[in-house]
């Protein structure tokens, strides 16, 4: 495409030969394409999340005080029965992790709907930029000021009970960690284009889903209690096993109370990972298309 | 590139499905749209509500598939290599609230910037140097969600201009800004195209004086098609074979309505609206010396002349000759009729 010189922002809008395919010239200003964009979108994307948590203190409240005071229920309760002392740190662990699960379904699943809703989503889609990366910068926003609400929960509750921590690995530790993460916002991901295609009706799901899974996902004691195949189907749910090894990895009682052996919820976790993340792209991708052919998604007139 | 924009045959309707109660049925929203539009041009799409615009502006920025016909911008096909289209485009809608309220102006902006592959460094230039073209500056650390609804809207301009795209859309810009601020914006956007020849720009509105102060060439669209497509000036001299007059007379009381006045020989049309005691009349007539019957009518019903007016034919006039009605009527008849 031919040019002409007399451009308004100087400097950066001549692309020189070094750019390579990464950039592309559209409109007079070098635009980055490719990975460099995808990358610049989640960062992006990521950033209101983030810096969201610094101007709106509500969280503290709703995501570290209320928490605890549920882990102070169950923590009194085991003392009151005389459970193993490492029901507690069970506890303190398991409510740190529930803050994970109530940003992925309160949050994560409804986000996509909220876009529309602030007009946002109709923009995004019109960018060059891939959707998927908007979404994985939503997750990783949402994962990031999480895990700062999570690391809260643990050490006031560690500090409150005295909780020994005894860390058999911290590299096996790391990978459940992460492992649990990915599995569990890619089910989030996954969900944000359903709940989409669901609108308000997916509020009753979020409500239907809140209780069950902090049920049997064992977030105040190990599900080894419940029979295997309940355990089993539970561990669809990614934080089930990824709490279930975390427990085994960092308290000495762990193991005798796991499910099954931690390299086995690896593998499990490495497996629904892939899934939902795969599943999330095509669920995103079906969405986007039918948002273009039927023009109801983006909008809330028709 | 021949066209910055161009559409063939486009057409676009809409399945209704519709609540318990009633059916689903169609909506036909755009028929056989065609439209040729160079780089360089600032093109206004003027119509009622309901016309059509916005569909498809929604379809040409990859946003809607067409039911049928083709649209190409930057010339690709939208349909078919929207990959190709989105780099080179960018829109803002009027009265959109975009962006989130947490952020602050520059935040917002900057983030939008990152979704089209700017750096940083270039973006964060832009953005200083449209929130001043705009008179935004000195609110470019507040908060979004403090901003007055005209404020916001000066942002999204901002947010539309600085990825500089080849080809712009305006979806009602100027809605919900005062009357300083518009002006403003329209002397922005008049700039931003003549400032290069390979910038295009879609402009819709209903503000009449808009299109005809800002617009290179306008299409008027009503119910979904394209009714005329040429300079303002010259969709007015079209015009000047007829004559305009603008009449203000006494209060009607019912003894008169705009219905008796187009039966009259050499009337085209008439608009008539009601005023605080007066009544106010807008006369397309074949020629001059069907006026004298008008007055005839006026002085047989006890009606006074109060003011009597020959105007130069405005973009109104012209939508009037080509629709029948004032957009101000055909607005008000399908809101009506949505009811």
């Amino acid at each position: 495409m031919k040019r002409v010189s007399n451009n308004p922002y100087p400097a950066s809008g001549v692309l020189t030969p070094q750019d390579g395919l990464q950039s592309f010239e559209a409109g007079r200003l070098r635009k980055n394409m490719g990975w460099r964009l995808y990358l610049q979108t989640v960062i992006a994307r990521a950033y209101p999340r983030i810096i969201g948590q610094g101007r709106e203190k509500s969280w503290l409240f709703f995501d570290i005080f209320l928490p605890l005071l549920s882990v102070c229920a169950y923590v009194f309760v085991y003392r009151a029965i005389r459970a193993p002392e490492d029901y507690i740190g069970f506890v303190v662990v398991g409510g740190a992790m529930t803050a994970f699960w109530m940003n992925v379904l309160w949050s994560m699943s409804s986000q996509l709907y909220w876009e529309k809703e602030q007009g946002n989503l109709a923009l995004f889609i019109m960018t060059p930029t891939s959707m998927m990366a908007i979404l994985l910068g939503m997750a990783l926003g949402g994962l990031l000021s999480t895990t700062l609400r999570a690391l809260v929960i643990i050490i006031l509750g560690s500090l409150f009970f005295n909780v020994q921590y005894a860390v058999s690995s911290f590299v096996q530790l790391f990978a459940v960690f992460i492992l649990a993460m990915l599995a569990l916002y890619g089910l989030g991901m996954m969900a944000a284009s359903l709940y989409l295609l669901l609108s308000r009706e997916a509020w009753h799901i979020s409500n239907l889903a809140t209780e069950p899974v902090y049920l049997f996902s064992g977030f105040y004691f190990p599900i080894k209690s419940f029979t295997f195949w309940i355990s089993a189907v539970a561990s669809i749910i990614p934080l089930t096993l990824g709490l279930d090894a975390m427990r085994q990895l960092v308290f000495k009682s762990g193991p005798s109370l796991g499910f099954v052996s931690v390299p086995i919820e690896i593998i499990v976790l490495c497996v629904l990972s892939i899934v939902f993340l795969i599943a999330a792209r095509y669920m995103l991708a079906y969405m986007e298309k039918l948002a273009i052919r039927e023009g109801r998604i983006t909008e809330n007139r028709r | 590139m021949d066209f910055a924009i161009r559409t063939k045959k486009l057409s676009r309707t809409y399945k209704i499905h519709g609540g318990k109660k009633s059916e689903p049925h169609s909506l036909v929203a755009l028929t056989d749209v065609n439209l040729e539009i160079h780089p360089g041009e600032l093109f206004g799409l003027l119509g009622p509500n309901g016309a059509g615009k916005t569909t498809l502006i929604k379809i040409l920025t990859t946003l809607l598939a067409p039911s049928t016909g083709h649209a190409w911008v930057a010339g690709y096909d939208v349909a078919d290599e929207p990959e190709k289209v989105r780099p080179r485009i960018n829109m803002v809608s009027g009265g959109e609230t975009s962006g989130y309220g947490l952020l602050t102006v520059r935040e917002n902006l900057w983030m939008f910037s990152q979704f089209y592959g700017l750096s940083s460094g270039v973006a964060n230039r832009n953005i200083k140097r449209l929130l001043e073209v705009v008179g935004l500056s000195d609110r470019m650390n507040a908060k979004s969600s403090d901003l007055s609804t005209g404020l916001r809207q000066k942002m999204n301009i901002v947010r539309g201009f600085m990825t500089d795209p080849d080809v712009l859309f305006l979806d009602e810009p100027t809605l919900g800004l005062d009357v300083g601020a518009s002006r403003e914006v329209r002397r922005f956007i008049r700039s931003w195209v003549d400032d290069n020849p390979t910038r295009t720009l879609l402009l819709t509105t209903h503000y009449m004086v808009e299109a005809d102060e800002l617009c290179d060439r306008v299409a008027i669209i009503n119910q979904g098609r394209v009714l005329a497509c040429d300079t303002p000036a010259n969709l007015k001299h079209n015009l000047q074979q007829e004559v305009i007059f603008r009449l203000e007379v006494s209060p009607f009381n019912g003894s008169l309505n705009a219905a008796k006045f187009e039966a009259l020989p050499g009337v085209c049309n008439v608009i008539h609206r009601p005023q605080d005691g007066f009544e106010s009349l807008e006369l397309i007539l074949e020629e001059e010396q069907a006026l004298a019957s008008v007055v005839t009518t006026l002085n047989s019903a006890n009606i006074r002349l109060l003011n009597l007016q020959k105007c130069e034919p405005s973009l109104e006039d012209v939508f009037v000759k080509l629709v029948g009605q004032s957009m101000e009527e055909v607005e008000q008849k399908g809101e009506t009729s949505e009811q």
